[in-house]
């Protein structure tokens, strides 16, 4: 019986059919899941706080706005995650205790401090640019619901690029210092942005199961390269370089060569070793634990509400 | 012309301190729904800022010589922009209201504070709706459909936390406490509000009533009379005001003259 209903699914999953909530699923399909979707929901509301961080210090008005704006999206796309996640039986409060006593992982790049202005605009060109390579695919998951958000999260992060890449466009034709100041994000934000890819292929054990569910349709080292390939170009736009002295266009295969990612340093901040981790973490349970009694009193006062509308009725 | 013009620096400092202190809660809200509608009040806010900013900057730079905008007699940078104007006036300039500027604190005085200030807001900007200044007229009357809102996601906040649990209650009560000093600047005439259109005793009696009322609802009690702290729109503010101003202009301050 079960290997029929398997059947029935991989079949469905070869001939592009969406999973739906309701669907027959194997259990490691959901978990897997429930997984990685709340981990996208996690990595969106902490990557709130490295942009959060520099809203009250905009340089202009505008810049303010459209900063206030991207992270209102970026808590926008959590909660389309979350609730495309909660279909499969998992409710938020269990995903925030998830990520609160360190069960969940998130995307470790928010693990690096924003320490500047042009940082901002690193981290929508580089990070939400990494986003989206990774993102683009998702849109063609599997599973309904998670095919659905990332549809509308993807039209959104690549308004952000956009974004990101012109306050850099900016920078590079202002003052030496501001020229300074970019060069200098763009040399600390390059190898992490490059980790977001996540392990080489021969230590991702989960891609083969999840390429063949169709989970992921390409592989960590095959989105990486297109990545380099992409950004190495575009720096050239921005007078800028990329901190690798090993990049190098190679005609044979007909993309960019780069150096090796310190995956000791990937592996540390995946640990928590970061130089974020733990205000990340500690910044998310404080807004947690101070809004308790926020969240009770607003839970007491739609009850006492619904009660004086049965007794009225 | 200067009336006018501080009058409108004081709508835009308003929206701008009050709007950066509401984005002070961006990824640190007790629910990610009300992260979001708070972020949006806050962006309202800036957009509202903007559009004063820009309305006075137009005006200051329409004046045949250098007329001061300032208070302590420090040069204008000319042309005046929205952003000269935001990030290059120090505190003494400056023109909101001490209630806008005061810290968060808790989620209760936070909501408090927009409820009281936007309930006066909504007031003020029906009557400029009748400003002889058509551009000043419009701004109003694009403001008055988000302040609404702000009142009215503030408003139920008010009510959920007064009749919520013991100690929300016990919250916004102490909210009402500590913030009711700065109400009471809410209704006087700054010199520089000589519009026509302008009618502050209108505007407090409208206000007392609407408060009262949902207080009474929420079972919130008003204190008795307190001493008023004001003197904002005369560029006597708070301690707090300098912080906010150092953070916000810094990278203003430290790279002069350089675009963003
Ligand atoms: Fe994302
Ligand atoms: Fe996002
Ligand atoms: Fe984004």
């Amino acid at each position: 019986m079960e290997q029929n209903l398997e059947k029935i699914f991989q079949d469905k999953i070869d001939r592009e059919v969406r999973i739906e909530p309701k669907d027959w699923m194997p259990e490691k399909y959901r978990q897997t899941l429930i997984r990685q979707i709340s981990q996208h929901a996690h990595s969106e509301i902490i990557g709130m706080l490295p942009e959060g961080n520099w809203i009250t210090r905009a340089p202009s008005l505008r810049r303010k706005a459209i900063l206030l704006a991207k992270v209102q999206d970026e808590a926008g796309h959590g909660l389309y995650l979350y609730s495309a996640a909660e279909t499969l039986g998992i409710s938020r409060d269990q995903m925030y205790d998830q990520l609160h006593t360190g069960k969940a992982k998130y995307s470790s790049i928010f693990n690096y401090p924003s320490l500047s202005w042009a940082d901002m605009g690193v981290v929508g060109w580089l990070v939400d640019g990494a986003a989206i390579m990774n993102q683009v695919p998702l849109c063609r998951s599997s599973f309904g619901p998670y095919a659905r958000a990332m549809v509308r999260v993807c039209k959104e992060e690549s308004f952000h690029q956009r974004q990101g890449f012109e306050i850099l466009y900016v920078l590079s034709k202002g003052t030496e210092a501001q020229r300074k100041m970019a060069q200098d994000a763009i040399n600390r934000w390059w190898w992490p942005s490059l980790m977001m890819f996540g392990p080489k292929d021969d230590e991702s054990p989960n891609t083969i199961q999840s390429m063949k569910w169709k989970i992921k349709r390409f592989s960590n080292d095959e989105l990486r390269q297109k990545f380099v390939d992409v950004c190495a170009e575009q720096v050239k736009v921005l007078g800028f370089t990329l901190p690798d002295n090993d990049l190098k266009w190679n005609e044979e295969r007909g993309h960019y060569d780069f150096g090796a990612i310190n995956w000791d340093e990937f592996w540390q901040v995946v640990q928590g070793n970061g130089p974020c981790n733990k205000e990340r973490l500690d910044a998310r349970k404080k807004a947690w634990e101070e809004g308790a009694w926020v969240r009770d009193a607003a839970l007491a006062y739609a009850n006492k509400k619904a009660k004086q509308k049965q007794a009225a009725a | 012309m200067k009336n006018e013009i501080d009058f409108l620096l004081h709508l835009a400092d308003n929206a701008l301190i009050i709007g950066h202190r509401n984005s002070e809660w961006c990824g640190h809200g007790p629910i990610l729904e009300q992260d979001i509608a708070i972020t949006n009040i806050a962006l309202d806010y800036i957009g509202q800022a903007r559009n004063f900013y820009q309305h006075a900057a137009e005006l200051i730079n329409q004046q045949p010589t250098n007329i001061s905008v300032t208070l302590t007699g420090n040069d204008m940078v000319l042309p005046a922009t929205e952003d000269s104007l935001a990030y290059l006036r120090d505190v003494r300039e400056f023109k909101n209201l001490l209630i806008t500027e005061i810290p968060n604190g808790d989620w209760a005085q936070t909501t408090l504070r927009l409820f009281l200030l936007s309930t006066f807001q909504l007031q003020l900007f029906t009557q400029l709706l009748q400003h002889s200044d058509t551009q000043v007229a419009a701004i109003a009357e694009k403001s008055i459909k988000e302040v609404s809102y702000h009142l009215k996601w503030s408003q139920d906040w008010v009510l959920r936390l007064g009749d919520g649990t013991e100690e929300s209650k016990q919250r916004m009560q102490t909210a009402i406490e500590n913030i009711w000093a700065y109400t009471g600047e809410l209704f006087i005439q700054p010199e520089f509000a000589t519009a026509a259109c302008l009618n502050y005793s209108a505007i407090q009696t409208a206000w007392n009533q609407k408060v009262s009322a949902v207080f009474e609802e929420a079972g919130l009690s008003i204190p008795p009379k307190t001493f008023v702290q004001k003197g904002g729109a005369n560029g006597m503010h708070t301690e707090h005001l300098g912080y906010i101003l150092a953070e916000m202009q810094y990278l203003q301050r430290a790279y002069p003259n350089s675009e963003w």
